[in-house]
C-alpha cells in the first residue's frame, strides 16, 4: 500500500525555520512507521535525519510525534495510523535537526533525582534479601527506557524549563519504593522543590504517551503522597 | 579536539559499563558511545543471566562450566569457561548490590529459571540457573550499570562514533579517534588503556534480532588495523525470532514451558533432542526447525514453525514474559495466551570476535601475544567462552565477568604505565575517510549495497552452508566491495549526518562479512553454529582449533591456534 508522509524538516546549516516535506512510499500495513522513514531515507532522500536503534520498542531512540501523539516510530504499525502520517519532532525540546532533538536537558533532569541505589550498609557476601511483594512495589517504574515520550507530552514542560518532568519522577519512584534503598529523603527533597512534583497538574498525558505502559501519573501521585505522609512503603 | 584520559571505553553496553564501574573513582575514565548509553543493545536481552547460585536447587559452577564447554561443541577455551562459571556468581551478586531488581524467590533470594543447555550433574536434565528480572534482564543490567556511571560521575561522550584505533609503529595502543555525530568534529582520545566493547554485527544478515546500529564497528576497525578476528564463522541463529521481522522471543518462553510445533502440531524436538527437548542448545534447535521446513512440515508448507505457549497459565505469560507478550501483540496482532506464534531462526550473536585473554587483553597471534594498551570485552571479543555455539544467558555472563576483569586489569595498566606518545598525525586516516565520503562524487547507494549483502549472507552463510554457496557469496562480496569503493554520501551536512554514519557502518559490515565467509569456507567440518552440508560431521582430528583471520594486501589470511582443554575431553554432543 502507498502511504503519504508529511515530515517536519529542519537543517540549521541551511534553514532559518522548520518546514514540512511530503513523501509517498510503498509499505506493508504491518510495517512499522520506522520502516517507512527508513524507506524515505535509504532510497529517496538521504538527508532525512532521525535517531533509531533497536527497532522493536526497547531502546527508546525513536520517540517522535506521529499524527500528533508521542510514539516510538518502531512500535507503531502503519495499519494503526492510516495512510496520511504526519511526523514531527518531540515538542518542548530544542530541535537539532529534522526529528532529532536535544536530549541533554532531559538527561540532566533525570540525573538530578539521584537515579541510583543509595545504601551505605556493607554489602553481604550474597544478595540482599527482598520479598517478592517488596520487589513488586516498584516493578512498574523499572520499565522506563528514557525515551522522553512522557516528558514531551506534559504541557507543564512546554512552558516551564525548570520542571524535572514525568520521566525523572518515574525514575525517582523506582528507587524511593525499593526496600533496599536508603536515599528516599534526598530524592524527596529534590522533588519537593519548585521544580519538583508539585508542578504536575495531573493531566495524564504522560500515562497515555508511555510506550512501556507505565502508570506514570500514578507514580507521580505516589511520590506526592509520600511527600505529604512521609510513608515510603 | 584532543582529550586525554587514563582509560577510554568504546561502547556503553553491559561490558563497557561494567568495566567503567571498576575504574570509576579510581582513574580518569571516558566512555564513548555512538548512541546514548541506555540505547545499547544489552538492553534488548531478555531471559536471564546464568550463575550457579543454587537458590532453588543444587547447582555448582563446574556444572555451568561443563554445559558451556559442551554447548560450545568443545571449541571453548576451558580455562576461560572456568573463569566465566566461577566468577558469574560473584558478578551477579555485585549487580544485585548495585541495585539490579531481580525477580525473587518466596524467601527473598534471586529467583532462577531454566534455560537451554543448562543442566544439573553434567547433562542429566535441566537446572534452574538463569537469574532474571521478568523478560527484561538485559534492560535492568543496562539501566543499573548506567546508574552506576552517573553515581560515580563517569565522563560520557554520547553520540560519538569511533573511526579509528591508534596503534603506534612499536605496537602499543594509545587511543582512538571519534566522530562527533552532533557537530561533525573529529576528536582524538589519548589513553593508557583502551577497551573495545562495541557489540556485535548481526546486521550483516537480513533477518536478525540485532539493532540497526550493530555493524561490528570495533571488529572491523581492529581488522583494518591488521589485528586478527577469531572464529568468525561461528554465528548463532536464535531459534525463535518473530517470522520475517527477526525480533527476539526469548528462550525463556521455552524455559517456562513453551513448545515448538510443526504443521502437524507435532512437538518435533522429541526427535532431535530426546532429553532436553525444546531446551536443547540454540544451534541444534535452529537446525531442527529448518529440517522440519525442508521436509515440508513448516506451517502450511512455508518457512516457519509455531511457538506454542497456549498451554501455560495466562498469569505466567503475563507476569514472567510481559515484554514478549507485548511484542507478539504489537507486531503480529496475536495473543500468546491463545494463539500459536509464527517463528523462524533469526541471526542473533557472534561467537567470534577480537581475540583476548581472560583479562580482556587483546592478543594478536597463535602465541597469544598481547597488544599493550588494548582490551576488548563483550560480543565484539572472543575469549573464547562460547566456542562454536553460545548457551542462552551466557552472553550477559560474558559481559559482566569479562567486562569486570578487563576493567580491573586496565586499572593495573594505568597505574603501572605512563602515557605512550600518540602516532604522528593521529587523526589523519579518520579525516581522510570522512572527507573522501563527504567530498567524493560516488554514485553507489550504501543502503542498496547493505541490503544485497544482508540478503546474500542470510541465504548462503546462514544455518546451512556449502562450498558452492560460500564461493558464490565470496564473489558477491568482492562485487559489493568494488561498488562500495564508488559509494556516495548524499547528505553533506556536518550536523547529525546519519547518512554518513550509515555509509561508514556499511563499510564495517563488508569487512566483517569477509572474515565470516573466509572462515566458513575454510572450515570443512560442522561444529556448533557452523554447519557445512558438504562436511556434516565434527572433525576433531583436523579442526579442533580456533581460526584467526587476518586482512592482508593479498586477501584474507587464515591462521589457527589450539583450543585450551583442561577438564573435559571432547565427546560427541548429544542432548
Amino acid at each position: 500500500m502507498q502511504v503519504h508522509l508529511r515530515i517536519q524538516r529542519f537543517n540549521p546549516e541551511v534553514d532559518s525555520k522548520p518546514y514540512y516535506e511530503d513523501h509517498e512510499v510503498e509499505v506493508e500495513p504491518t510495517d512499522r512507521v520506522l520502516d517507512a522513514l527508513n524507506k524515505v531515507k535509504w532510497f529517496h532522500d538521504g538527508t532525512l535525519t532521525y535517531r533509531r536503534s533497536c527497532a522493536h520498542g526497547v531502546c527508546g531512540s525513536d520517540a517522535m510525534r506521529i499524527n500528533g501523539r508521542n510514539r516510538l516510530a518502531c512500535k507503531v504499525l502503519i495499519r494503526d495510523v492510516g495512510t496520511n502520517i504526519t511526523i514531527e519532532p518531540l515538542v518542548g525540546f530544542r530541535v537539532i535537526r529534522d526529528l532529532v532533538v536535544d536530549m541533554e536537558p532531559f538527561f540532566n533532569a533525570y540525573k538530578s533525582v539521584l537515579p541510583f541505589l543509595i545504601n551505605d550498609d556493607p554489602a553481604p557476601t550474597t544478595e540482599r534479601l527482598q520479598s517478592p511483594e517488596d520487589r513488586e512495589r516498584f516493578d512498574d517504574t523499572t520499565k522506563c527506557i528514557l525515551c522522553a515520550c512522557c516528558t514531551s507530552s506534559c504541557p507543564i514542560t512546554w512552558t516551564n524549563d525548570e520542571f524535572v518532568g514525568p520521566a525523572a519522577i518515574v525514575n525517582a519512584h523506582r528507587f524511593i519504593f525499593d526496600s533496599r534503598d536508603q536515599g528516599a529523603a534526598e530524592r524527596l527533597a529534590v522533588l519537593n522543590q519548585k521544580s519538583g512534583v508539585w508542578r504536575c497538574r495531573t493531566v495524564f498525558n504522560c500515562t497515555e504517551a508511555c510506550p512501556r505502559g507505565i502508570q506514570v501519573t500514578r507514580a507521580i501521585e505516589e511520590v506526592k503522597r509520600t511527600l505529604l505522609t512521609g510513608d515510603v512503603s | 579536539m584532543y582529550h586525554r584520559f587514563d582509560a577510554v571505553i568504546v561502547g556503553a553496553g553491559g561490558a563497557g559499563l561494567m568495566a567503567a564501574a571498576q575504574l570509576a573513582g579510581k582513574a580518569n575514565v571516558a566512555v564513548i558511545s555512538k548512541l546514548y548509553p541506555t540505547r545499547s543493545h544489552t538492553g534488548a536481552a531478555q531471559g536471564g543471566v546464568a550463575a550457579a547460585l543454587g537458590n532453588l536447587e543444587e547447582d555448582h559452577w563446574i556444572w555451568h562450566m561443563f554445559d558451556t564447554v559442551k554447548g560450545g561443541d568443545y571449541l571453548v577455551d576451558q580455562d576461560a569457561a572456568e573463569v566465566l562459571a566461577r566468577e558469574a556468581i560473584d558478578a551477579v551478586y555485585e549487580l544485585e548490590h548495585m541495585g539490579l531488581p531481580f525477580n525473587r524467590t518466596p524467601d527473598g533470594r534471586i529467583d532462577q529459571r531454566r534455560f537451554g543447555g543448562h543442566t544439573r550433574n553434567f547433562g542429566e536434565g535441566p537446572v534452574r540457573r538463569a537469574c532474571y528480572a521478568a523478560d527484561r534482564t538485559g534492560h535492568m543490567i543496562l539501566q543499573t550499570l548506567y546508574q552506576q556511571g552517573i553515581k560515580h560521575q563517569v565522563t560520557f561522550f554520547n553520540e560519538m562514533m569511533m573511526l579509528d584505533l591508534l596503534i603506534t609503529d612499536d605496537g602499543v595502543c594509545t587511543g582512538v579517534v571519534g566522530y562527533d555525530i552532533h557537530s561533525g568534529e573529529i576528536h582524538v582520545f589519548h589513553a593508557k588503556a583502551v577497551l573495545l566493547a562495541t557489540g556485535g554485527f548481526g546486521r550483516v544478515f537480513k533477518v536478525t534480532s540485532n539493532a540497526l546500529s550493530l555493524a561490528g564497528d570495533g571488529c572491523a576497525i581492529a581488522f583494518r588495523r591488521g589485528l586478527p578476528l577469531e572464529d568468525m564463522e561461528f554465528f548463532q541463529f536464535h531459534p525463535t525470532g518473530i517470522y520475517k521481522l527477526g525480533i527476539l522471543l526469548s528462550e525463556a518462553c521455552r524455559g517456562e514451558g513453551g513448545i515448538l510445533r510443526n504443521d502437524k502440531g507435532e512437538r518435533f524436538m522429541e526427535k532431535y533432542a530426546p532429553t532436553l527437548l525444546d531446551l536443547a542448545p540454540r544451534d541444534m534447535v535452529s537446525r531442527s526447525i529448518y529440517m522440519e521446513i525442508r521436509e515440508g512440515r513448516g506451517i502450511n508448507g512455508q518457512d516457519y514453525v509455531h511457538l506454542d505457549l497456549t498451554h501455560l497459565p495466562a498469569e505466567v505469560i503475563e507476569t514472567k514474559l510481559p515484554d514478549i507478550t507485548d511484542f507478539v501483540r504489537t507486531y503480529m496482532g496475536l495473543d500468546p495466551v491463545k494463539d500459536l506464534i509464527p517463528i523462524q531462526p533469526t541471526a542473533h550473536y557472534s561467537m567470534g570476535g577480537i581475540p583476548t585473554d581472560v583479562d580482556g587483553r587483546v592478543t594478536i597471534d597463535e602465541e597469544n601475544t598481547v597488544l599493550p594498551g588494548l582490551y576488548a570485552a563483550g560480543e565484539c571479543a572472543c575469549v573464547s567462552v562460547h566456542g562454536a555455539n553460545r548457551l542462552g544467558t551466557n552472553s550477559l555472563v560474558d559481559l559482566i565477568v569479562f567486562g569486570r576483569r578487563a576493567g580491573r586489569h586496565m586499572l593495573k595498566t594505568i597505574n603501572e604505565n605512563d602515557f605512550h606518545p600518540l602516532p604522528k598525525e593521529p587523526d589523519f586516516r579518520a579525516r581522510a575517510e570522512v572527507s573522501a565520503l563527504l567530498e567524493g562524487d560516488g554514485t553507489e547507494n550504501a543502503n542498496v549495497i547493505r541490503e544485497e549483502l544482508q540478503e546474500a549472507m542470510f541465504r548462503d552463510c546462514g544455518v546451512f552452508r556449502t562450498a558452492e554457496g560460500l564461493t558464490s557469496l565470496r564473489e558477491k562480496l568482492t562485487e559489493l566491495r568494488h561498488r562500495y569503493s564508488r559509494v556516495g554520501v548524499r547528505d553533506k551536512s556536518r550536523t547529525f549526518n546519519m547518512d554518513l554514519v550509515e555509509t561508514i557502518e556499511t563499510g564495517y559490515l563488508l569487512d566483517v562479512a569477509e572474515a565470516v565467509v573466509a572462515g566458513a569456507l575454510a572450515r570443512e567440518e560442522s561444529r556448533g553454529g557452523h554447519f557445512r552440508e558438504d562436511f556434516p560431521q565434527r572433525d576433531d582430528v583436523n579442526w579442533l582449533k580456533h581460526t584467526l583471520a587476518y586482512r592482508t594486501s593479498g586477501g584474507i589470511e587464515m591462521r589457527y591456534k589450539p583450543v585450551v582443554i583442561t577438564r573435559f575431553e571432547p565427546k560427541e554432543r548429544k542432548y
